[in-house]
C-alpha cells in the first residue's frame, strides 16, 4: 500500500479523520439492509407499465450505513460542538426535550388528511402556537402555512399585492428594499410581480430617510425591511417609516429574521408592520438541519388579515375545525389561496412550542436580553483589535468592516479561513453588501461568558497576527480540516453534480 | 432558565466591560412608545410540566399508529429503519447550518451529493438539486422553471395532479403574470391532454401515479410536448412507486418534481417533508434551489461546495431562478439514509410489497357489496366509489377506531360528482388483520 502524499498515512486517514467513501463505491450488488418479507403473489395491477433494467442504486448493510453517516457527520461543525456565529442565522441552542416532543405518538404518526375530529389535539397545539406569535408580534392574525423564511416572504407580499387588487390598486408595482436587505427580499418581490426600488443606508447603518422619502409615490405597494436590520442595527426610524408608506397607502413588510433580538421587548404590530415572517428556526430555536426545513408563519395586521392563505384554524361548535377551502373569497379576490400542501410545518410547530413554554414570556425577554448583551459584549471586547461598522451599541450582532485588515493583503476570507483551524465555524462574510468585506457576529443569547472569553481572544489573536504581516499563514488556511480550500470556479465551471460508474468499476454500478 | 448559561455576576460584569448601566440602554434605539413591560404568556416551565402539557395534546388525536389506516392523497406512512432516526439526531447533522463553509461541512455535503445522485436515478433524469419544501412547491417550482425556459406563459395542468399541487401553482399563476389551465379532476384515469398543447404551451404538468391512483405512460405525451417546444413536468407523490413503476426520464419526462416523505420522514400531520426536483443536464442552470457539485481541493483530494449560486438569490438577487434559502437538509437526509439501507435490493421489494398489499386490499373490497373499484391500473393506492357520500362512511369508520382513507371531497368539497369517492391506500405497514377489520367495518357502515 502506497502512503497517501497529504496525509503521510497509508490510509489518507489522520487520526479521528477518516476518509469516508460515497455510498456508491461501497456497492455489493443484491445486498441490503432491511429484511423485507417477500411480497404475495398478486395479479399485477400496474398495467404494464413496470420499470425495467437496474436502477443502480448501491447495497450495503446497516452497519455499513450506520458507520458511513456517523463518519460524514464527524466532517460537520455544529452549534453542538461549538460557538457558531453566523450572523443573521442565529445558531443557538437546540433542545432536545423539542425533539422528543416531536416524536410522540399522536403527533408523529398523524395523517394530515384524518378526519377533524380525529386530530382535535394537533389543533390545539396549532392554536396555542398561533396565540403565542400573535401575542410576541401585537398582531392579530398569523398564517402558518409557509414553509421557511423565504416562502413566509412570498405569502406576506402575495398578501399585500391581493389587498392593493381588492381595492382596486392593482396598479401598484414598486417594492421598496434597502440595500442591506437578505437576497430573499429582492427575490421575493420580483417573484410576486413587482419593482424593486433600492433604498441606500445612511452613514449610520440604517435606511436613508431621505432617500426613502423622495421614492415614495402612488405606485409604491409596500416596503420590506428588516428590523433590527441586517448591519444589527434598530431601526430608530422604523414609526417614521411606516407612518409615511402607510400615508402613500402602502403596506409595511417587516422581515423577521432578526425577530431574536427583540423578543419579548418589542412587538412589531406596535412599529406599525402589516405583516412580518418569522423563522421558527431562528428565534424559536427549531434545528437547522443542515440547510433545512425552516418554517415561516407570517403574522398579519387587521388590514391583511383577510389575506391570509389556506388553510387556518377556526374554533368550531364542535372544537377546532380546520379552513382548507375558502371558494368564495378566492372567487372575489378576497384571497390568495394555498401556498403549501396541507397544514404547513407541523414538526416545527410542536418544537417552536415545546420552546416558547419551557421559556415562558418572562424567559423569552430574557433571550432578547442575553442575545444582545453578548452582541455588545463581543463589540466591547473586540473593537480595538477590529473596526466596528458603525458607532453605537449593536443589537444581537456585531458587525465589522475589513478596515483593521487594510494593506495586510490578509482578507475577510482568509479571517474566515484561519478561525476554522482555530476551532470556529466563520461568522457571516461579505454581507451584508453596504459594508466592505463585512464580518457579521452573532453569538446568540445561549453562548456562556467563558465561550464568548475565549471567542474574543481567538478573534483578537487573528486580527493581531493578520496585522503582523503573517500573511501566508492566512493565504493557506485551513490547514487542520478534512479538507483544505476547495476550488468553486472548477465546481461551477464545470458541473459535477452526479457520481457517476467510473469506466473501470462500471458494471458493478450498472 | 435552563437554557440561558449567563449569570446575573456574568450579566454585571459584561455591561461594565460595555459600559452602559443596564441591559435597557442597550436598547436605546427603540423608539420610546414601542417598548412595552409585561407579556400577558405563562411564565417558563421545566421540562417534566412541557412533556406533560404536549403529550396531553397529543393523547387527544388517533394516531395512525393505533389505528388500522389506509390514508393516503399525497402522504403516506411508511416504516422508517430505526437507524434513520438515530443518525438524522446526531448533533453534527441537526445542529448544523446551511454548508457554506465547505471545509467544515464536508457531511453536510457528501451526503447531499449522494441525495442529488440517488433522486436522479430513481426518477431516471440527468440532475437533481439538494431539495425543496414539498413535492407540491417543488412543482410549482417546475412549472415557473418551464416558463423561463421556454419563454412562454402557459401551463396545462392534468386532472390527475393533486389539488394542492394544483392549487398553488394556481396562487403562482395569478402573482407570477403567467396562464394555468387546469383539466377538470379525472377519476377515471383518461383524459386527453394531447389536444391541450399549442405554440404557447410551456409545459404540461400530469402525476404518476395520479392523484386517482391510475398509472399512465407519458412517453407519447412527452413526444408531443417536445414537437411544439413545450416541457413535461411529471409529479410524483409516492416516491416508493418508483421501485416498480416505469421512471418518467425513462418517459421523456423533462422535469420531475416529487414528494419524498415517504422514504425516512413521518407523516407528522403534513410537514416538514421534503420536495425532490430533477431535470435534464442541459436546463441545470435554470434551476431552482441549491446544488451540491464535486471538486478538488488545494491538495488535490476530492471534496464537496454548493455551486452554480449565481441561479440564487443571495448572489442574484431579484433575478434569481427563484427566492429559496432554506429548504429541507435533515428531510433530505432522512430520506438519503432510508433509501440507502433499503439499496437496490430493498427499494424494489418495498414497492413490490407496496403494490401486492394494495391488490389485495382492492381484491377484499371489491366483494364488498355497494364497493366498486374504480381503477384497472394503480400502484399502492386507488378509488373506490360508494353508494354514499365517503365523508360520512369515513366518519362512522373513524368511530370505529379505523382511518379508512381519504373522501375525495375532502380536496374537492364543492365537486358534487365526486362526493362518493374514497381514496385508500396500502402500504407495507398494512397487515392482513387490518384489511379484514376495514372491511368488517365497512359492511356495517354501508
Amino acid at each position: 500500500m502506497q502512503r497517501d502524499p497529504v496525509t503521510g498515512t497509508f490510509s489518507g486517514n489522520r487520526g479521528l479523520q477518516i476518509e469516508e467513501p460515497l455510498i456508491f463505491e461501497q456497492d455489493a450488488p443484491g445486498r441490503t439492509g432491511v429484511d423485507l418479507p417477500e411480497p404475495p403473489q398478486v395479479k399485477s395491477r400496474l398495467g404494464g407499465i413496470e420499470r425495467k433494467g437496474a436502477i443502480g442504486l448501491p447495497g450495503l448493510s446497516e452497519p455499513q450505513v450506520v458507520r458511513h453517516y456517523t463518519r460524514l457527520s464527524q466532517k460537520n461543525y455544529a452549534i453542538d460542538t461549538g460557538l457558531y456565529p453566523l450572523g443573521s442565522c442565529t445558531m443557538k441552542h437546540n433542545p432536545r426535550l423539542n425533539e422528543k416532543m416531536v416524536r410522540l405518538p399522536g403527533l408523529a404518526d398523524l395523517h394530515p388528511l384524518q378526519p377533524v375530529k380525529t386530530v382535535q389535539g394537533a389543533l390545539e397545539l396549532i392554536d396555542q402556537l398561533a396565540h403565542w406569535l400573535k401575542t410576541l408580534t401585537g398582531m392579530p392574525a398569523v398564517a402558518l402555512s409557509p414553509g421557511a423564511g423565504a416562502h413566509g416572504e412570498l405569502c406576506g407580499i402575495m398578501a399585500i399585492r391581493a389587498a392593493h387588487e381588492a381595492k382596486g390598486e392593482g396598479h401598484r408595482k414598486r417594492i421598496l428594499v434597502p440595500e442591506s436587505a437578505h437576497g430573499t427580499n429582492p427575490a421575493t418581490a420580483a417573484g410576486v410581480g413587482y419593482a424593486v426600488d433600492p433604498i441606500p443606508a445612511n452613514e449610520r447603518g440604517r435606511v436613508d430617510l431621505a432617500a426613502f422619502k423622495a421614492k415614495l409615490g402612488a405606485d409604491v405597494a409596500g416596503i420590506m425591511i428588516t428590523n433590527p436590520n441586517t448591519c444589527g442595527l434598530f431601526e430608530n426610524d422604523i414609526m417614521e417609516i411606516a407612518e409615511a408608506i402607510h400615508g402613500v397607502g402602502a403596506y409595511f413588510y417587516g422581515d423577521g429574521a432578526n425577530f431574536n433580538a427583540i423578543v419579548g421587548r418589542v412587538r412589531p404590530g406596535d412599529l406599525g408592520v402589516d405583516c412580518m415572517h418569522i423563522n421558527l428556526h431562528k428565534t424559536f430555536s427549531t434545528p437547522h438541519g443542515g440547510g433545512g426545513p425552516g418554517a415561516g408563519p407570517v403574522v398579519l395586521s387587521a388590514a391583511l388579515a383577510p389575506f391570509a392563505p389556506l388553510p387556518y384554524v377556526v374554533h368550531g361548535p364542535n372544537g377546532f375545525d380546520l379552513v382548507e377551502r375558502n371558494d368564495h373569497a378566492l372567487a372575489s379576490g378576497q384571497a390568495f389561496g394555498r401556498l403549501k400542501s396541507f397544514h404547513g410545518q407541523m414538526g416545527m410547530f410542536v418544537r417552536a412550542v415545546a420552546y416558547m413554554m419551557s421559556h415562558g414570556g418572562d424567559g423569552l425577554r430574557q433571550v432578547a436580553n442575553d442575545a444582545v448583551l453578548n452582541a455588545n459584549y463581543l463589540m466591547a471586547s473586540l473593537k480595538d483589535e477590529m473596526t466596528p461598522a458603525f458607532e453605537g451599541p449593536c443589537m444581537h450582532e456585531a458587525l465589522f468592516d475589513d478596515d483593521f485588515l487594510k494593506n495586510t493583503d490578509v482578507s475577510t476570507l482568509d479571517i474566515a479561513k484561519a478561525m476554522i483551524d482555530e476551532g470556529y465555524h466563520p461568522m457571516t462574510m461579505y454581507f451584508p453588501l453596504v459594508v466592505h468585506g463585512a464580518l457579521l457576529i452573532e453569538p446568540t443569547e445561549t453562548e456562556s461568558k467563558d465561550s464568548l472569553d475565549q471567542f474574543i481572544a481567538v478573534m483578537r489573536g487573528l486580527a493581531r497576527r493578520a496585522k503582523s504581516g503573517d500573511t501566508a499563514y492566512f493565504h493557506a488556511a485551513p490547514t487542520l480540516t478534512p479538507r483544505r480550500r476547495l476550488d468553486e470556479t472548477a465546481a461551477a465551471r464545470k458541473p459535477v453534480l452526479r457520481w457517476k460508474p467510473s469506466p473501470i468499476t462500471g458494471e458493478a454500478a450498472e | 432558565m435552563r437554557y440561558l448559561p449567563l449569570t446575573d455576576a456574568d450579566r454585571r460584569t459584561m455591561l461594565a466591560k460595555i459600559g452602559v448601566p443596564s441591559v435597557d440602554s442597550l436598547f436605546r434605539d427603540v423608539p420610546e412608545r414601542a417598548r412595552f413591560g409585561k407579556i400577558d404568556l405563562p411564565d417558563h416551565l421545566g421540562e417534566l410540566e412541557v412533556e406533560r402539557a404536549i403529550s396531553a395534546m397529543a393523547a387527544k388525536n388517533l394516531g395512525t399508529g393505533r389505528a388500522p389506516s389506509f390514508l393516503g392523497a399525497g402522504a403516506y406512512r411508511h416504516h422508517v429503519p430505526s437507524s434513520v432516526d438515530h443518525l438524522i439526531q446526531r448533533g453534527e447533522f441537526l445542529t448544523s447550518y446551511t454548508p457554506y463553509q465547505p471545509e467544515v461541512t464536508q457531511g453536510t455535503l457528501e451526503y447531499l451529493f449522494e441525495f442529488q445522485t440517488q433522486v436522479a436515478l430513481i426518477a431516471d433524469m440527468d440532475v437533481a438539486n439538494a431539495s425543496m419544501y414539498d413535492g407540491a412547491t417543488a412543482t410549482a417550482e417546475a412549472v415557473m422553471m418551464a416558463n423561463r425556459v421556454t419563454r412562454r406563459s402557459k401551463a396545462v395542468l392534468s386532472g390527475g395532479l393533486h389539488p394542492h399541487y394544483r392549487e398553488i401553482v394556481a396562487t403562482h399563476a395569478h402573482f407570477g403574470g403567467f396562464t394555468a389551465e387546469f383539466l377538470p379532476p379525472d377519476p377515471q384515469g383518461q383524459e386527453s391532454l394531447l389536444d391541450r398543447i399549442d405554440n404557447q404551451t410551456s409545459c404540461v404538468v400530469v402525476q404518476n401515479p395520479g392523484f386517482f391512483g391510475h398509472l399512465r405512460d407519458y412517453a407519447a405525451l412527452a413526444q408531443a410536448c417536445q414537437k411544439a417546444g413545450a416541457l413535461l413536468i411529471v409529479a410524483v407523490a409516492e416516491i416508493v412507486s418508483l421501485g416498480a413503476v416505469k421512471p418518467p426520464g425513462a418517459m421523456g419526462a423533462d422535469i420531475v418534481a416529487a414528494e419524498g416523505q415517504s422514504l425516512g420522514n413521518a407523516l407528522g400531520f403534513g410537514g416538514p417533508y421534503v420536495g425532490l426536483f430533477a431535470t435534464r443536464e442541459k436546463y441545470v442552470r435554470q434551476m431552482p434551489g441549491r446544488l451540491v457539485g464535486q471538486t478538488v481541493d488545494t491538495d488535490g483530494r476530492r471534496g464537496w461546495v454548493l455551486t452554480l449560486s449565481t441561479r440564487e438569490q443571495h448572489i442574484r438577487r431579484e433575478k434569481a431562478t427563484s427566492n429559496i434559502c432554506t429548504n429541507s437538509g435533515l428531510c433530505a437526509l432522512a430520506f438519503t439514509i432510508h433509501l440507502t439501507i433499503l439499496g437496490e435490493a430493498g427499494f424494489t421489494r418495498l414497492a413490490d410489497l407496496n403494490h401486492a398489499t394494495a391488490v389485495r386490499l382492492a381484491e377484499r373490497l371489491s366483494s364488498v357489496k355497494g364497493v366498486e373499484v374504480v381503477n384497472d391500473t394503480f400502484f399502492n393506492e386507488f378509488t373506490v366509489r360508494l353508494p354514499k357520500p365517503a365523508t360520512s362512511v369515513i366518519d362512522a369508520l373513524a368511530d370505529r377506531g379505523i382511518l379508512g382513507g381519504v373522501p375525495v371531497s375532502r380536496l374537492y368539497p364543492k365537486e358534487s360528482a365526486l362526493a362518493d369517492l374514497l381514496l385508500l391506500a396500502a402500504t407495507e405497514t398494512n397487515t392482513d388483520a387490518d384489511i379484514d377489520a376495514l372491511v368488517r367495518a365497512l359492511k356495517e357502515v354501508l
